[in-house]
């Protein structure tokens, strides 16, 4: 009887951990940003590069941070969701033009639809890295205290936005500062 | 031989540096520099080092190793510093802690049971062995013995 039992456990024992292992999904590393404030960054807007933006501006309101730019292939399929999340006033937007060209950002934006309140320009690509940036895009939620309650690696689809996007900022907008 | 020697030594030119070659004022930082490297993990290529990879992040990176080195930054302190935005999949020695403890675990124990599983087969066949020899086995021989001269004496019937 042992003899049968040794090799079924040692199956399924294989069998349970290749079936998560199936499951992983390697591309999505856990972002050690989460419930920790938003990193400081002084940067110059993409239209006003005399302007410099900084976190605590956004201080009492809830906001996106997306990761984007003009030569990322992924920002252009998540464009048009961005712009319809834009639309609806839920939340401020803003983007981070990630090792860009500002010439190439703006036409980007000129000819695709800027869903962005503010784009600020990050060219060496040294904010990306204060946030753990390592694929474009990448989406953070930020709730009023400058905290970091979400992020989300890889383009934003609809339906993104209405399971996770919307009830998120829904529920950080009803918190108090 | 020269000709042999010249190919050699062709060969070994390979080796070089790819990427961008970054010199340290203190020999004792460019090793810390080429050590960490070596154990930073390219996020955006997953199997490869910050050291090989070509990847724009991983020149970033090598970049701000590089920089903290030269603020007289510790390798523990750019560790942090990585693991604090990267988390602990940036770093391919991983430190031991309660996330990461199978990773470390894990082989030994692979290793261990295989170990047992080698132990007891052995054992087993040995007390098998044994039991034969201490029953049957004289008796077994014995018509072994018998069958095998009738196929000497008679030739193969087959």
């Amino acid at each position: 009887m042992l003899k049968y039992i040794i090799p079924l456990l040692l199956f399924i024992i294989m069998a349970v951990f290749l079936a998560v292992g199936l499951n992983l999904k390697p591309g999505e590393i856990p972002s050690p940003f989460i419930n920790k404030s938003a990193p400081e960054f002084s940067a110059p807007k993409l239209n006003a590069p005399e302007e410099k933006l900084t976190p605590a501006d956004l201080k009492g309101q809830v906001w996106l941070f997306n990761v984007w730019a003009s030569w990322c292939v992924s920002c252009r399929a998540e464009h048009p969701i961005l712009n319809q999340l834009a639309q609806q006033n839920a939340v401020m937007i803003v983007g981070l033009n990630y090792k860009d060209e500002p010439g190439a950002a703006k036409n980007w934006l000129d000819t695709l639809g800027n869903p962005y309140n503010v784009s600020i320009m990050d060219q060496d690509g040294r904010i990306g890295i204060d946030y753990g940036v390592y694929g474009v895009p990448e989406t953070f939620v930020i709730d009023k205290k400058g905290v970091i309650r979400y992020k989300h690696t890889g383009p934003v689809t609809a339906e993104d936005v209405q399971q996770t996007f919307l009830p998120l900022i829904a529920k950080l907008q009803a918190e108090s500062l | 031989m020269k000709r042999f020697l010249f190919i050699f030594l062709l060969l070994l030119s390979c080796s070089s540096y790819a990427l961008d070659y970054r010199q340290l004022p203190d020999p004792k930082q460019q090793e810390t520099y080429e050590t960490l490297t070596k154990e930073l993990r390219c996020l955006v290529c997953q199997n490869q080092t910050i050291a090989d990879s070509n990847a724009d992040l991983a020149a970033d990176l090598r970049r701000q190793v590089y920089e903290m080195l030269l603020q007289g930054k510790s390798r523990q302190e750019i560790v942090q510093f990585m693991t604090d935005r990267y988390g602990d999949f940036v770093l391919y020695k991983p430190a031991f802690k309660g996330k990461t403890s199978i990773l470390w675990i894990a082989p030994v124990i692979f290793l261990l049971t295989g170990l047992i599983t080698v132990f007891l087969f052995i054992r087993r066949k040995k007390a098998a062995a044994n039991l034969r020899s201490q029953t049957g086995a004289l008796e077994t021989d014995a018509e072994k013995q018998k069958k095998i001269r009738s196929l000497l004496e008679k030739g193969d019937p087959s």
